[in-house]
């Protein structure tokens, strides 16, 4: 097997590990961090794919995956900090608001 | 090839410790020296420029916002895992299972494909000829990306209580 | 002054409608008086211009139509039809008819309407309506206007039926009475649909050729048409099967009875017959059903109307026989003859429904025959005049009216055809039964002895109408006398440029008047039977289930009742269930059950949402692996 398909498998662990992180750590931060993982494995991806066939795209694309994890650890950790401050607590099991409750609401 | 092996280990064991530290601030200083290794990789498929953003930004940038605001958190240890500490190694049994399955079916997909064929080194000056090429919409959307996530978190992370 | 006259064409439907509206928009506020002179004065006004168009018309050197055109419209494709008004002949018999016996009846409602509480003005309003109505039926020019007219008369009908709205018995006959006619009109719209398609025209004057020219006799299309137009006349005048009405009818005012189903309206159905002719002659199945319809309707609704105990049903049963024989002769071809006899029954079947109003009114609002009696000897003017019309119906011979249109009907029955002697014998038959149930009327009325205390006498409003009544009723026949008894000819001369002769005048003088003997003979039999019968008093013994039969008209109120109104009411009921909404409240009800399964499902909980995924895209990755 030849160095890319070795880096795709290892993007495959790290992918499995930060989704690991998100489903099993109850705690918000842990839950970007895992978030983080996941994109860094798809670079990997990409970045492998890329020396595969030689093609610049797979760095090209690694850098907008950066861009937008960058993106997206900005915005979730706003996020996070307004969590902090309004439920005092960073546990996404306690954050269920937006569960559906039994009907007997407001029927159309 | 032994540096492969070498560098995609700390990259595996860096990220295993991260996601398994009680404290964040240490799990975040694990995934650095994923991160790190990581760029290694890179290295070592000919990717140079990748490498040099994967510490540049992920590890420099992102990683350190990172750092700052779990610091403001000011959360300490416990940080909530549950009321009893972090959550019980039960709790892996599941998760751990789903994981491993999509993990052995994308391995499984790699196997079975032409996988033989060896890394061919991209230099920069191609990867900054498709960037200011064929891909400069591309790049324009990626900064009003970056300036759309900038607004955003810049309003979402304000206190209410400002006058 | 022809001109002049004929100008003034328009005055004669115009009038009525003035008072109508007049009385509908001011009534309420108007002084009873002034609501009867306005109501009564506009059908004179109506009469007086028929009386002179009579005259002028009847001045001319050569009888020719008049046609006045007031106004187009409609004009759609090749059809186009006017507000035009024809005075011929027949329509002029017509007219006259309407007007003077109209204005008669109005005369004696503003008297006998007094007692009403409310509503004086609406009455006369819904009565000058009608007037105004049949009025454009009768001059109409075109079978479209003529329908308008139609149309109008049912509603007045209805309206006048259904005239004491509060109680539920008599609006329910007067929507039954518009339901049924409506059968009869409906066929009969297609039936002008028909026409105005198929010949490009529907002026009356041009349907006979028109039609003849495109259909010729006896095809398809003519035998339509013709049996569409005769569901409609069977309707309006209450013949088979579509009778079940106007016994019903009687719920209404007796002026209303007198006027409109009497006299008038029910007449329509003739009248229609009379003026398409020349449809129905190139139709001669249609012919033939006519005149079967009417013989049945002559003998089934004679039969019923010997065992009605109800003063006024007595008189709607007998209208519907006498109808039956004016079918009778239109099936014939004896048009005229037929009119003739719609003409003298006018008379005296408004006479005789105008004193059973007196004589409920003596009785004090009773209408059962067995509860009255000996009135003769209190008011023998009346019993006199109620004598003069119960004679006209029997058809006593050479005193009166209905003797003499009676006979033109049965002598040209008998000469028409194989089946002539039948229809002739039918004829007789049903005589025989009127003269029987028309004297044991007035025995029960007017003979024997009172069984209480009577009202106060009749007053000259009454009284005036009655008395000009019975003199038309004496003198009404010998516009039209047959050959063996002086051979005046007046009345189908007037007819004649609008209606045929009938073709076969074969038979002699003598055969004529054996014939006639033999029916006066049975007249004279079956008033003899009717006295009898009256005079035995009240039966004590229970009623056989035939008579029982015979009186609720021949079960056919059951069969309908059965076979439309019933399976119609269920389904109505059915549908009121709103089966539809039944259908999206299913589907409603599916949405919140599938909600309810599903809800559970939205935890709310971040890392399940991400599990789920996760599993999500293993299980597409197995998909695609495997494949």
């Amino acid at each position: 097997m030849g160095a890319p398909a070795q880096a795709l498998l290892v993007a495959t662990a790290l992918f499995a590990l930060g989704l690991l992180a998100v489903l099993v750590r109850r705690n918000l931060v842990f839950t970007l961090l895992g978030i983080e993982v996941m994109l860094n494995a798809s670079g990997l991806a990409f970045v492998a794919a890329g020396a595969r066939w030689g093609d610049a795209a797979g760095q090209g694309m690694l850098l907008f995956v950066l861009a937008v994890a960058a993106a997206e650890v900005a915005v979730g950790l706003a996020l996070v900090l307004q969590v902090a401050r309004r439920f005092g607590s960073l546990d996404p099991d306690r954050l269920t608001d937006l569960a559906e409750r039994a009907p007997g609401g407001s029927d159309a | 090839m032994i540096g492969f092996w070498i560098a995609a280990a700390v990259a595996l064991v860096a990220t295993a410790l991260a996601v398994t530290r009680r404290h964040p601030v240490h799990a975040l200083l694990y995934l650095v020296v994923s991160l790190l290794a990581v760029a290694v990789l890179f290295l070592l498929l000919g990717a140079a420029f990748a490498a040099a953003l994967e510490v540049v930004i992920y590890a420099g940038a992102i990683m350190v916002l990172f750092l700052f605001v779990v610091m403001l958190l000011d959360v300490g240890p416990p940080a909530d895992d549950s009321t009893s500490g972090r959550t019980a190694p039960a709790a892996w049994l599941g998760p751990g299972l789903l994981a491993a399955i999509l993990a052995g079916e994308l391995a499984w997909i790699v196997r079975s494909s032409s996988s033989a064929h060896g890394a061919a080194a991209v230099d920069p000056a191609a990867v900054g000829r498709l960037l200011f090429g064929s891909w400069a919409l591309g790049v324009e959307l990626a900064g009003m990306l970056l300036l759309a996530a900038l607004v955003g978190a810049f309003h979402l992370g304000r206190r209410e209580d400002a006058q | 002054m022809p001109d002049a006259a004929r100008s003034l064409l328009w005055v004669v439907p115009a009038a009525p409608f003035a008072g109508f509206l007049v009385l509908a928009l001011a009534g309420r506020r108007l002084s009873r008086r002034r609501v009867a002179t306005v109501g009564a004065g506009s059908v004179l006004l109506a009469g007086l211009a028929t009386a002179l168009a009579a005259v002028a018309y009847l001045g001319q050197p050569v009888r020719e139509a008049w046609r006045q055109a007031l106004w187009p419209w409609i004009e759609a494709g090749p059809l186009r039809v006017e507000m035009a008004l024809r005075l011929d002949g027949l329509s002029l018999v017509m007219a006259l008819v309407v007007t003077v016996v109209g204005f008669l009846i109005h005369l004696y409602a503003t008297e006998s309407m007094e007692r009403e509480e409310e509503g004086y003005a609406r009455f006369f309003a819904y009565l000058n309506l009608f007037v105004g109505a049949m009025l454009v039926l009768v001059l109409a020019d075109d079978l479209l206007l003529l329908y308008l007219g139609w149309e109008g008369v049912g509603l007045c009908s209805f309206l006048l039926i259904g005239f004491w709205y509060r109680d539920p018995e008599t609006v329910r006959a007067a929507r039954k009475a518009f339901v049924v006619t409506r059968v009869g009109d409906a066929a009969m719209a297609v039936g002008i649909l028909l026409l105005a398609t198929e010949l490009g025209t529907l002026r009356l004057s041009e349907l006979g050729p028109a039609a003849a020219s495109a259909w010729g006799a006896g095809s398809a299309a003519s035998l339509l048409a013709a049996a569409l137009l005769l569901a409609g006349a069977v309707g309006k005048s209450a013949q088979l099967p579509l009778q079940v009405w106007l016994p019903d009818a009687m719920a209404g005012p007796t002026p209303v009875s007198a006027l409109i189903h009497a006299a008038t309206m029910v007449t329509a159905g003739v009248y229609l017959v009379a003026r398409t002719h020349a449809l129905f002659l190139l139709a001669p199945p249609v012919m033939t059903a006519v005149a079967l319809i009417g013989a049945a309707t002559l003998l089934l609704a004679g039969a019923s109307a010997l065992f009605q105990n109800d003063i006024k049903r007595v008189l709607a049963y007998s209208t519907i026989s006498q109808l039956g024989t004016m079918f009778l002769a239109l099936g014939v071809g004896a048009f005229s003859a037929a009119i003739f006899h719609l003409m003298t029954h006018a008379f005296f079947k408004a006479l005789l429904f105008l004193v059973a109003g007196v004589v409920i009114d003596a009785f004090h609002h009773e209408h059962d025959l067995r509860r009255m009696g000996g009135l003769g000897r209190r008011s023998p003017l009346l019993f006199a005049l109620a004598l003069v019309g119960a004679s006209a119906l029997a058809g006593v011979p050479l005193l009166t009216a209905g003797f003499f249109s009676k006979d033109a009907v049965l002598w040209r029955a008998w000469n028409a055809g194989a089946a002539g002697p039948w229809l002739w014998a039918a004829g007789v038959l049903g005589a025989f039964l009127t003269a029987v149930y028309i004297f044991r009327w007035l025995s029960l009325a007017f003979l024997g002895r009172a069984p209480s205390h009577l009202g106060p006498p009749a007053r000259s409003r009454i009284l005036v109408p009655l008395l000009v009544l019975g003199a038309l009723s004496v003198v009404g026949g010998w516009v039209e006398t047959p050959a063996v008894l002086g051979g005046v000819h007046l009345l189908s001369d007037v007819l004649s440029p609008a209606l045929p002769v009938p073709a076969h005048e074969t038979g002699s003088n003598a055969l004529e008047g054996a014939l006639m003997s033999a029916a006066a003979l049975a007249a004279l039999a079956g008033i003899a039977a009717g006295l009898a019968w009256a005079g035995r008093g009240p039966n004590r013994k229970e009623e056989a289930r035939i008579v029982e039969f015979l009186r609720r008209g021949w079960g056919f109120d059951d069969l309908y009742a059965a076979l439309f109104v019933r399976p119609l009411r269920r389904l109505a009921e059915g549908v009121g269930r709103e089966p539809l909404d039944r259908l999206y409240d299913t589907l409603a009800a599916l949405a919140r059950v599938g909600n309810r399964m599903l809800a559970p499902s939205q935890s709310g909980v971040l890392r399940r949402y991400a599990a789920l995924i996760g599993a999500g895209a293993a299980l597409l990755l197995a998909w695609g692996i495997l494949r």
